[in-house]
């Protein structure tokens, strides 16, 4: 019950800072949707991170290593820290600019202009709404086994919730965790967003070392951290400190997952609050480093997890980081971490959240729409009832769990489907309208019949090409992620059709590549 | 030194794949896995190679844009 109260105390603060950003809010929808572009390095760098840091990080590596080991960390840490910058540098910082200068606060508004094509953004629309809620599934799956498992038992005295083991139910748990994200998103805006994932940021890197040693001395059990952490790893299996569960195609193939964060569309609102281009260094400089501390401790807690000493082996790996708190940390330090792992999962759905609405609004209503019909309090309420809508939607596909790691690789390979046509847009000037329609049909469509071939994402193992393909085809072409068969397909489809297409107008060609010439 | 900071970061992505030592089980300071202590030491070289990426190769007319006008259009 203590680690419920404690729980509740931080979900009440963080509606705290909604109401403070909300006294600051200007009234008009830019602040709302873009915090009038006043975010400067410090800001940008925690919003960033916290928004791309979910239950994926804490909640779905923990899990991945305790079934694989510690070369999770070299399929994605690593890696992010490598691809995400690189994509904040060559398509953050270049859109940022476009999108100063031409007053865009969507993706779908960049392509309807640099593609010359209005039927882009109805293609786009569907596809990156279906993807984002994907992803939020991440949030609200890993938020609701988390409490759960943290609070078993709380409810036996009263004998309240006997199915839920007497902890709070994961389906009342995830709503009651999205309930709040609503309020202070819709209270504060893209400031109060900004704002609660800096918080949010500091509390889930603070509270995730915390953890660390708390279990780390629990599962050593003397007086001395460096004997302990010994001691946990020297207890797990060989095949836990070797990399000997993972395929080396499949972990080649992994370098391209992050490639997924130049399209996300939450992130793309966020760059552009920037106050200027100069904001970018220090988040693109920091990223890496900032993953290193929040992804080093999740992994090997993971790692020790599937030893015997560890009180846990056995678990869902869903549950495994929120088992470890709860059989290792008192009550009161339990509920601290746990807020600390719902920071984690609340800094990225907020941002999604907003960024739906935003897209909504901008791409849908006000562009088929006269917009003189629509004073800024009307946008701001049009955004937050398809949000709302979309909070449903997500939460009813909620009740059909998958293992959060593997899901969010579907999301993620999804968006990066489309990495081909954002780089292009910025950087190639041949590329065609029809080029990139047919870039995304392949995209999705690849994505969507391998996505329907691993059970819809019930198979963890799936690879393409499949094993009963011919021989001949998997020596060339080793099993990787579907991943690679996505992005290749897409980057391919792109550059043939944009060759055998019509250019872009002149004019088109002014005004998205002049400037950076001179 | 632009083409060496972006070349610097081709070899990074080289050296991520890192094949050779995938059965090492050593214990780095009695604790830390091989991998996981060679992968946090590329984590490590990316934040300094993406530090003179900033320094060397920032694309500075995208920061001389005007956006004066847009701000105030903002406040208004």
């Amino acid at each position: 019950m203590i680690q419920l109260c404690v729980i509740l105390i931080y979900l009440l603060l963080l509606l705290g800072v909604g109401y403070v950003a909300s006294r600051l809010f200007r009234g008009t929808a830019k602040d709302y949707m873009l915090a009038s572009h006043s975010i400067g390095p410090f800001l940008l760098l925690m919003s960033l991170f916290g928004t791309t840091m979910t239950a994926f990080a804490l909640v779905g590596s923990t899990g991945k290593a305790y079934l694989l080991g510690a070369g999770v960390y070299g399929l994605l840490a690593s890696a992010s820290g490598i691809v995400h910058s690189l994509c904040f540098f060559v398509v953050g910082v270049p859109l940022w600019a476009i999108g100063r200068r031409n007053g865009y606060t969507t993706q779908i508004q960049f392509f309807r202009d640099r593609l010359e094509s209005n039927g882009i953004g109805l293609l786009l629309f569907p596809i990156l709404v279906a993807l984002v809620v994907s992803y939020l599934l991440l949030g609200v799956i890993g938020a609701g086994a988390v409490v759960n498992r943290v609070t078993v038992g709380a409810f036996e005295s009263q004998g309240w919730f006997a199915g839920s083991d007497f902890g709070v139910p994961k389906e009342l748990a995830a709503a009651a965790i999205c309930s709040v994200v609503l309020v202070y998103v819709f209270l504060g805006g893209m400031r109060g967003t900004a704002w609660a994932n800096a918080l949010q940021t500091c509390v889930f890197m603070v509270l995730g070392m915390l953890t660390f040693v708390t279990i780390a001395n629990a599962i050593g059990g003397t007086d001395s951290l460096l004997e302990n952490l010994r001691r946990a790893s020297s207890a797990v299996e060989e095949t836990q400190i070797t990399r000997a569960k993972i395929h080396k195609p499949v972990f080649f193939s992994f370098l391209l997952i992050p490639l997924s964060v130049a399209m996300f569309p939450h992130v793309f609102q966020h760059w552009l609050t920037a106050r200027s281009a100069s904001a970018f260094k220090l988040p693109i400089v920091v990223h890496p480093i900032f993953i290193a501390i929040v992804w080093v401790p999740c992994v090997l807690v993971g790692v020790w997890a599937s030893s015997p000493i560890s009180g846990v082996a056995g678990t869902n790996p869903n549950e495994v980081l929120a088992a470890l708190v709860q059989t290792h940390a008192g009550p009161w330090m339990g509920g601290l971490l746990t807020a600390g792992i719902l920071a984690a999962i609340m800094s990225s759905l907020d941002s999604q959240f907003l960024c739906l609405g935003t897209m909504f609004t901008e791409d849908i209503i006000l562009h088929y729409r006269n917009k003189d019909h629509f004073t800024d309090k009307k946008k701001v309420l049009v955004a937050r009832c398809f949000v709302v809508a979309i909070v449903i939607i997500t939460f009813v596909l909620s009740l059909f769990p998958r293992a959060v790691f593997d899901l969010g690789l579907w999301s993620f390979s999804g968006f990066a489907g489309f990495f081909p046509l954002v780089l292009a847009s910025i950087y190639w000037r041949r590329l065609t309208k029809v080029g990139a329609w047919a870039s995304v049909i392949t995209a999705i469509s690849t994505w969507a019949v391998l996505f329907h071939r691993s059970d819809y994402g019930a198979n963890p193992r799936y690879v393409f090409p499949e094993s009963e393909f011919p021989a001949w085809l998997t020596s060339v072409v080793p099993p990787m992620l579907p991943i690679v068969a996505v992005v290749t397909a897409a980057a391919v489809v792109l550059i043939v059709v944009s060759w055998l297409t019509k250019p872009p107008s002149d004019k088109t060609l002014e005004k998205f590549f002049s400037r950076r010439r001179s | 030194m632009k083409f060496a900071v972006w070349t610097s970061i081709v070899v990074l992505l080289v050296l991520h794949q890192d094949y050779w030592q995938w059965d090492n089980a050593t214990l780095v300071f009695g604790f830390l896995p091989h991998t996981l202590f060679y992968h946090l030491g590329i984590s490590l070289a990316a934040a300094v190679l993406w530090a003179f990426a900033t320094k060397f190769c920032w694309p500075e007319e995208i920061g001389s844009i005007d956006v004066t006008a847009a701000s105030e259009e903002d406040r208004k």
